[in-house]
């Protein structure tokens, strides 16, 4: 039966993601590490500040593991739920799991812990690419509702791999805030479909944003991260001068679109109309094809 | 301070700084040592090709001058806000840009950020917060936003916002702020030329950010809670 990765809670998620019994928490809501600041502002606090953390085993390997709540405060980046992300990077050097994984459901920092939210943002950045250095692949996985925004976007864009579903979002600012700053013409936040090939998974995937497109299924999702273990992709001059490269031409190739089906048409696909009723296997050979005709 | 006066304060009359968009970026002698020097002007809006363009510097010096030292110029009013921007997947641009940062300080180089005028929000997080220490001019601003926007948008009264930002550095704006979070490593308010040398000449490698917020009293949870999960 399928299990959607986007209805399940993080700790679900987490559970459904690894080995049957295999989680075992660090710092859990037993332990009561809560944010300070939240009930100084007399705002409801969560007992694990919304990120599960600790390691299991996934397909037999070891990994660790962070997943955001989305439900809670939005997945928003705070002093103790940043402290965890780095904290569990960190152990990552130490006990050399065959991948970090997180599952990202975040609309960034929380406002409400607004500047150690920013500085732990660039830490969890610095600590996940430690991490990357070190031969052992961070893995994000996106599928929640609530989508990878903001600093959370900018950290999963620094990770060796992304696996989005076709239902998850990817994007540094939401729309509604695109909207309020210039209008309604600019970005129609409550345009749902504009909003989905602007900022989806298949778009991303389109792009080669995001490495793999899968339903929202937790089966589909495991599956991916397995495929990935090990799959190491070290910061290096040439990786970031071929990044550099393809970025450049992003921009000369594309710089000019003001729709994603605009991008879609000129990236080859034939019935841009049609990407929106395509399943994430259907999308996967769409790909295949168009590289191995370049190729 | 615009940045040709800071320039001129930093370096006098020693660089080749110019200006094309609201990217600002030479090179700099500073007792008789060369510098890169790279940053954005103006509140500049952080955008794809802003970000490009900033990560081409580096990777330029990575590539052919090993070892130069690279100095961060921070003034943003944060990532740009377009439909535009995010078909292209500005984060991507500007998450590369935090990747040339962290290669620049793996090959070799001193990374040393600085705000000068202000920093907002996302357009800080891949410039100066990745590099090996930001400092801050005094009069610079840093944050993410103004309180009677936050309180709009987290729905707690001002008045409340206002009280609790005397005692708590974590939300309010404000450099101070930063500075107490371990998140800016000093003020700039000497001879900004010997600022600059002192900061080139620390030793800095690993990230120890949440342990000097600790210290300094301002932020005292994150370095505890990162050494609890070390130690589970």
């Amino acid at each position: 039966m399928k299990l959607s990765f986007a209805e399940l809670s993080a700790r679900e998620r987490v559970t459904h993601l690894l080995d049957a019994g295999s989680f075992k928490e660090i710092l859990g809501p037993g332990e009561r590490v809560v944010s300070p600041h939240l009930a100084q502002l007399g705002v409801p606090f969560s007992f694990d500040d919304g990120v599960v953390i600790g390691g299991g085993t996934l397909k037999g390997r070891p990994v660790l593991i962070a997943a955001q709540e989305g439900e809670f405060m939005g997945g928003g980046v705070g002093e103790v739920h940043g402290a965890k992300l780095v904290g569990v990077l960190r152990r990552a050097l130490e006990t050399r799991p065959a991948a970090v994984l997180v599952l990202a459901e975040s609309g960034g920092v929380r406002l409400h812990e607004a500047n150690a939210g920013l500085i732990a943002v660039s830490e969890v950045m610095r600590a996940l690419l430690d991490v990357r250095t070190a031969g052992i692949p961070v893995l994000m996985l996106i599928g929640g509702a609530n989508g990878c925004f903001g600093g959370m976007g900018l950290i999963a864009r620094c990770a060796d791999h992304i696996v989005m579903s076709d239902a998850a979002r990817m994007s540094m600012s939401g729309p509604e805030v695109i909207e309020s700053s210039h209008g309604v013409e600019e970005f129609d936040s409550r345009d749902r479909a504009l909003v989905w090939r602007t900022t989806g998974g298949k778009h991303r995937f389109l792009m080669g944003d995001c490495d793999r497109l899968v339903e929202d299924d937790m089966d589909e999702f495991r599956d991916a991260a397995a495929a990935l273990l090990g799959e190491s992709k070290p910061l290096t001059l040439q990786g970031l001068l071929a990044e550099h490269a393809m970025l450049t031409e992003r921009l000369q190739r594309f710089g000019d679109c003001s729709d994603a089906m605009e991008i879609w048409k000129r990236l080859g696909v034939d019935h841009p109309e049609q990407v929106t009723q395509m399943e994430a296997e259907q999308m996967q050979h769409l790909m295949f094809e168009r590289t191995m005709e370049s190729a | 301070m615009n940045w040709q006066a800071l320039v001129h304060a930093l370096f006098g009359e020693a660089h080749t700084m110019e200006r094309t968009g609201d990217v600002i970026s030479g090179t700099a002698e500073l007792q008789g040592q060369t510098l890169t020097v790279v940053g954005t002007t103006d509140h500049a809006a952080i955008g794809v090709e802003t970000a490009l363009a900033q990560a081409k510097v580096i990777l330029e010096t990575v590539q052919q001058h090993p070892g130069r030292p690279i100095l961060l110029l921070v003034d943003t009013q944060g990532q740009r806000l377009r439909h535009r921007d995010e078909l292209l997947c500005i984060n991507r641009y500007m998450a590369h840009l935090g990747c040339c940062v962290e290669l620049a300080r793996r090959s070799g180089h001193r990374v040393i950020g600085l705000v000068y005028d202000q920093a907002l929000s996302g357009g800080f997080i891949t410039s100066g917060l990745m590099a090996d220490a930001c400092h801050a001019l005094p009069e610079a601003e840093i944050r993410v936003m103004r309180l009677p926007a936050m309180a709009r948008v987290t729905k707690i009264g001002e008045d409340v916002l206002e009280q609790l930002s005397q005692t708590n550095p974590v939300f309010a704006p404000g450099v101070v702020n930063y500075v107490a979070m371990g998140g800016v490593k000093s003020l700039w308010n000497k001879d900004l030329q010997q600022c600059l040398q002192e900061a080139l000449a620390d030793p800095v490698i690993t990230d120890e950010r949440a342990a000097l917020g600790a210290e300094r009293g301002g932020r005292m949870l994150a370095a505890r809670v990162i050494q609890q999960v070390l130690a589970a």
